[in-house]
């Protein structure tokens, strides 16, 4: 007994467990390895998270706090602003699915089937995501200059297209916005892409061969098939994203044009930080808790789905 | 794709518990000469296919260079390029000369060198707290196994269903009244450290990797007098080099790119990093200038995938995998 002590902790026994035993057994260091993760996980994740829940039905102004029942969510369900920050960040999920969602399929598909220089069109592919967020943004901010001069402008005139307005025009500025962050996004899904495409067995491709099947009918019949759990992921992970946009409607307009690009991350932002009267804590958590049961029933399904994918 | 791709591991650890490694070993990459994808020997036979895939390689390599390289090529000019001439003519080549006044502004009359420093000092720490929580956690979480340690998986695990907007407020408040700890955090470097350990992200990962380490060789290692700790950093961190290799890269580039939690908790200007201090910055500097600053703050990200692309894309594409 006295030369494999500490060995397995889980090992039964008869006695009972005395705090002795416990220390002898590691439960001391084992508690040492415990700590970090009990104690950042506890303060910075377990609390606020507590402390959401609690918010959302209280008044504060940090010195006084008050119970108000279900006030700031009737508040925020109130606000005239919500329904337009809802049609926003929708408009901006669709656009950046219709954008963003089958392009780096594509690219994708068409990246692995070359045989050469396969390295260099990955990374020229992943080399936007890794510019910082608000160097782009504010690189982009730059390029949509809406004078003629502007690059984009310049460019469209090359084709004798008329300058766009870009950011400046309530109808221009969710595509614009989109439209970048589609730019800086897309290289990482096309990565994604790439390590399941390797996954595809190669005796599918030529059980289809010897059945005669051209190319196209085997993208058609054994490509996209054998995506499928990974094209429903990155579906899902996109609609989180796109949920939670903010630096680009912050940076590039602020939520302007006349309210054009305000999204909910951003009218959360305003409830709790940009208000010059004081800020309104309560309302802002009510309306993230919101969201977020929105988006956990989202990720519910996300995680489901990579379990029964890498079980498949 | 599983991060223990260099190594075959075996599944079945003696200790026989009931949560054993359940992953078996993913299909390899076949051997170079035996990779095949849509296209098959009999299609590359074909003209039309060879043609067509020769159309392919330029498209994709004209696209790629346009969309993923253009933008950056055009900072990269901007950043030595005098402002008239940004504003008259982006797309002409250095009409008038090169400005590399413009970077030595940027770099010490706005003081890019100070907040260059900021973000070096904020992602350092953020990786050093992302580690010792993951490591130690995965540690604990896959290889001492204690009684509450299912709770705490459990714990860690939920707060993988909760964005990150309900933390954004209450997070905040936490940063300002701290528990026990009695002063703010607020403008200091601690209120960005401290939250980047809380990923469940980074948990999860360590955990399932350490869950396929060979057991036999901790078992080997605990008769061989090895306590705890020994067998932590001499056996399990020196066995993990990949799988800490990619939180580090993530730890860093997430620290170089954050954006609005700086923004909140750091409101001194001479603390923020280039992320928050750069669109402060736009309404004040010369475009050039401000353009060479852009430039500065991309090119260390830059480098770095450069340097350590293979772990970048290698951590890109489990992106789309926390797996079980």
């Amino acid at each position: 007994m006295t030369t494999d002590q500490g060995l397995a902790p889980s090992r039964p026994r008869r006695r009972r467990r005395t705090p002795v035993d416990w220390v002898r057994d590691g439960g001391l260091s084992t508690l040492v390895f415990a700590l970090p993760l009990v104690v950042i996980f506890g303060v910075f994740s377990w609390l606020p998270i507590g402390r959401a829940l609690v918010m959302s039905f209280q008044e504060t102004n940090l010195v006084v706090t008050s119970w108000v029942g279900l006030e700031n969510f009737r508040a925020v369900l109130a606000d005239p602003n919500l329904p337009i920050a809802l049609r926003n960040t929708g408009y901006f999920a669709l656009l950046a699915l219709v954008f963003g969602y089958p392009l780096p399929l594509v690219g994708a598909v068409l990246m692995s089937e070359v045989r050469r220089m396969k390295g260099l069109y990955s990374v020229l592919a992943y080399l936007p995501v890794v510019v910082p967020p608000v160097v782009a943004v504010l690189l982009w901010k730059f390029l949509y200059d809406p004078r003629p001069e502007g690059v984009f402008n310049e460019i469209l005139g090359w084709f004798g297209i008329d300058p766009l307005p870009w950011l400046q025009s309530a109808t221009w500025a969710m595509p614009s916005l989109v439209l970048e962050a589609t730019w800086a996004a897309a290289g990482g899904t096309v990565i994604i892409y790439l390590a399941a495409l390797l996954a595809v067995p190669p005796e599918l491709y030529d059980a289809a061969e010897v059945d005669g099947a051209s190319v196209w009918r085997k993208v058609w019949h054994v490509t996209l098939p054998q995506l499928r759990g990974i094209l429903l992921i990155t579906f899902i992970l996109q609609i989180i994203g796109t949920a939670q946009v903010f630096l680009e409607p912050y940076l590039f307009t602020g939520g302007g044009p006349a309210n054009a690009t305000l999204t909910i991350l951003l009218l959360i932002y305003r409830y709790a930080f940009g208000q010059s009267l004081g800020a309104d804590y309560g309302e802002a958590t009510a309306l993230s808790l919101m969201l977020a049961v929105f988006l956990a029933v989202m990720s519910l399904v996300y995680f489901r789905l990579t379990r029964a994918w890498s079980n498949s | 794709m599983t991060t223990t791709s260099t190594r075959t591991l075996p599944v079945a650890p003696p200790s026989g518990t009931a949560d054993a490694p359940r992953r078996t070993p993913r299909r390899r990459t076949p051997a170079p000469d035996a990779v095949r994808g849509v296209l098959g020997i009999a299609d590359w036979r074909r003209r039309t296919v060879r043609t067509g895939m020769g159309l392919v390689h330029v498209v994709l390599l004209v696209v790629l260079v346009m969309f993923g390289l253009g933008p950056i090529l055009l900072l990269g000019k901007f950043a030595i390029t005098p402002t008239q001439d940004i504003l008259r003519a982006p797309l002409e080549v250095f009409p008038n000369g090169v400005a590399w006044g413009n970077l030595h502004e940027a770099w010490f009359d706005v003081q890019i060198s100070r907040y260059f420093l900021n973000t070096v000092l904020v992602a350092a720490g953020s990786w050093v707290s992302q580690i010792v929580v993951a490591t130690t956690g995965g540690y604990l979480l896959s290889v001492l196994r204690p009684r509450y340690g299912k709770v705490l998986q459990w714990l860690v695990l939920a707060t993988l269903f909760v964005p990150g907007v309900v933390l954004l407020v209450p997070l905040y408040l936490t940063i300002l009244d701290p528990p026990l700890l009695g002063t703010s955090l607020l403008n200091t470097f601690w209120a960005v450290w401290l939250p980047a350990g809380a990923s469940a992200f980074n948990v999860v990962l360590m955990t399932r990797f350490f869950d396929n380490l060979p057991r036999e060789i901790f078992e080997a290692a605990r008769v061989d007098g090895a306590g705890p700790f020994r067998l932590f950093w001499s056996v399990v961190l020196p066995m993990s080099k990949p799988i800490l290799g990619v939180v580090s890269v993530f730890a860093v580039i997430a620290a170089w790119k954050d954006f609005l939690w700086p923004l909140l908790v750091l409101t001194k200007p001479e603390m923020q990093p280039l992320s928050v201090r750069l669109p402060s910055l736009q309404a004040t500097t010369d475009l050039g200038v401000l353009m060479a600053a852009l430039a500065i703050s991309t090119l260390i990200p830059i480098l770095f995938f450069l340097v350590f692309q293979r772990m970048f894309l290698r951590g890109a594409g489990l992106g789309g995998a926390i797996k079980g």
